[in-house]
């Protein structure tokens, strides 16, 4: 029996969702984009739970949910950074963000930092290749990037995260 | 040179809201639509010779007229916007300038194939335009534009919208659908006949954002008005996608049959000062490339495409310049197809990763020329061996680009 549990709103979003498609199976997407919305990753004992309302095995959760990377199987950074890494973004100067991240931050690919405020992520292509280099920070889109503007970026997370606390 | 079918109210300011688009024509295809029988919808987009724009180019019309008759069970539409192919960004144009006209657009496919519930796929990265594409649809309840009745029609009209969880073989449809049935997205044998696919055994259709978004202006101003465009062969327009080191990327609309050349520099300006164009992977990443002096004679219709040796695929043309390292280039595009192999063949999911330990080798300085050898090698050996198209399509992009840039290869090896 698992102990997660999703809140009142997730749980009438889950079933106001159910009820648009012909078979419930078909909720093994949405249904784990509400525990990542909500927990900020999928643990273990989400996908237990996820099984329980599909009628799943637990076993074949966790088979869909590592098949699909933008599943987080365990807990990031407050700031996740997913930096393009495909051919329009290489050929624009990702490799030089990717630089960039390491020196100021000093995590590489699949790393967060020490402090827990940052996770890096390497990605392929994020369909933004007219604004190429880009990165996704938290999902949101920075395309047209530059060191500048990523330094920016990097600077305001820092003085969001003093001033929350 | 530019044209508006699709694009028509991209520029205009707030063309996602619905009172915007409605201002701007949007729905206003809807009551011709109910005017005319199903049959004839699917004949009037079949005589417009539209194809689809996710990359395979497939008729729409016959696609539709795979659906059974007469069949006791519910039809499905299924939209396709994962759009995860390296240098398409075009279908996002839709959804964040001009959602109303996928809903137009899905209003009237679904009359044509007898379907009252759609789903449309989008990959999970585009969450910020996954949020747009549902407050249109929220609009479009709440107006009455879809729900039980069409706009006061005795149509019922559901639209679902289902995010992706990052794999870009749900762009494959038949894995979208496995996919959408709470499974990997595993492609599906394909059947020896041509027929529909099928969601939980019921019959359905699955089209691409664009294609899809194409329908009411042909609903509206009938087939000829669509192959006014293009050229005999390729009729229509396109969302063309450009990105790389030109003066503007972006996303263009335009008739087939423009010179690649023209469009490139008219369009997108040219290149970057200082920069020389080298190379153009012309229709998304699995495309096979094309030189700079190929680029001079390449016009962009499917069949001036496949004379040259390419496709026209989603038409998203990575530009690259003299700059780059071809072995580099190839080098990413192999890492970007390794990581994406399914894994549910062995030729695809072992040759790619063959290829990118060899490549690796190569940049390491470590590559002799036999290793250039076992990647073609390779490469014939993933084609035509595995479920779906993507092993044929690594074996298109890398073999074209180690024959066509062997010089630069050669140079790496020892």
């Amino acid at each position: 029996m698992s102990k997660f549990k999703y809140t009142p709103e997730n749980e009438a979003k889950f079933q106001e969702q159910i009820k648009r498609y012909p078979n419930s199976n078909s909720m093994m997407l949405p249904a784990l984009w509400l525990v990542q919305e909500q927990e900020g990753w999928v643990s273990p004992d989400a996908m237990i739970f996820v099984a329980e309302k599909l009628n799943k095995a637990p076993i074949e959760v966790y088979e869909f949910a590592t098949f699909y990377t933008m599943f987080n199987l365990k807990p990031i950074g407050t700031y996740h950074i997913e930096l393009c890494k495909t051919l329009s973004c290489m050929v624009m100067g990702s490799k030089d963000l990717k630089k960039f991240i390491k020196d100021t931050i000093g995590i590489g690919p699949g790393e967060t930092s020490e402090d827990g405020l940052f996770h890096f992520s390497e990605v392929e292509c994020l369909g933004a290749c007219g604004g190429a280099p880009m990165f996704a920070l938290n999902g949101e889109y920075h395309e047209n990037q530059s060191i500048d503007s990523l330094k920016k970026v990097i600077e305001e997370c820092r003085n969001a995260s003093k001033s929350s606390k | 040179m530019l044209v508006k079918v699709v694009s028509k109210n991209f520029d205009i300011p707030n063309s996602h809201k619905l009172e915007v688009a409605k201002a701007n024509g949007r729905y206003s295809s809807i009551e011709k639509l109910f005017s005319m029988q199903p049959d004839e919808v699917t004949e009037e987009v079949t005589k417009s010779s539209l194809r689809g724009k996710g990359g395979g180019g497939a008729p729409c019309g016959p696609k539709w007229k795979l659906m059974p008759k007469d069949d006791p069970r519910p039809a499905y539409l299924i939209v396709n916007g994962d759009e995860s192919e390296p240098g398409t960004f075009k279908d996002r144009q839709i959804f964040q300038y001009d959602p109303h006209l996928l809903i137009e657009g899905i209003i009237c496919s679904s009359y044509a194939i007898n379907a009252h519930d759609a789903y449309i796929y989008v990959r999970g990265e585009y969450k910020w335009f996954i949020d747009r594409l549902n407050e249109a649809i929220k609009e479009a309840y709440d107006d009455g534009i879809i729900g039980e009745k069409v706009m006061g029609h005795d149509y019922r009209m559901d639209i679902t919208v289902h995010r992706g969880g990052g794999a870009y073989i749900c762009g494959e449809k038949s894995a979208l659908i496995e996919s959408l049935e709470g499974k990997r997205g595993h492609p599906r044998l394909k059947p020896h006949g041509k027929e529909c696919e099928w969601f939980f055994d019921n019959p359905a259709t699955v089209n691409n954002v664009e294609t899809i978004a194409t329908v009411p202006f042909i609903v509206e101003n009938g087939y000829q008005a669509y192959t006014a465009y293009g050229t005999e062969k390729s009729p229509g327009t396109m969302l063309f996608a450009m990105s790389g080191p030109v003066k503007n990327p972006g996303v263009y609309e335009l008739a087939f049959g423009n010179k690649m050349i023209d469009v490139i520099n008219q369009i997108g300006g040219g290149m970057q000062d200082g920069k020389k164009l080298k190379a153009v992977i012309p229709g998304g990443s699995s495309c096979p490339i094309l030189t700079a002096k190929e680029v001079e004679k390449a016009v962009l219709d499917y069949e001036s495409m496949w004379d040259i040796g390419s496709t026209l695929g989603t038409g998203g043309m990575m530009i690259i310049d003299d700059s780059m390292n071809m072995v580099d280039v190839a080098k990413n595009i192999i890492e970007f197809y390794h990581h994406e192999s399914c894994g549910q063949c062995t030729p695809c999911r072992e040759g790619c990763g063959w290829i990118d330990k060899i490549l690796a080798k190569v940049l390491a300085g470590e590559g002799t020329k036999k290793d250039l050898e076992t990647i073609l090698e390779v490469c014939d050996t993933m084609n035509g061996k595995t479920i779906c198209v993507f092993a044929p399509a690594v074996k298109d992009i890398i073999k074209s680009i180690l024959i066509k840039f062997e010089d630069e290869f050669i140079k790496e090896i020892k």
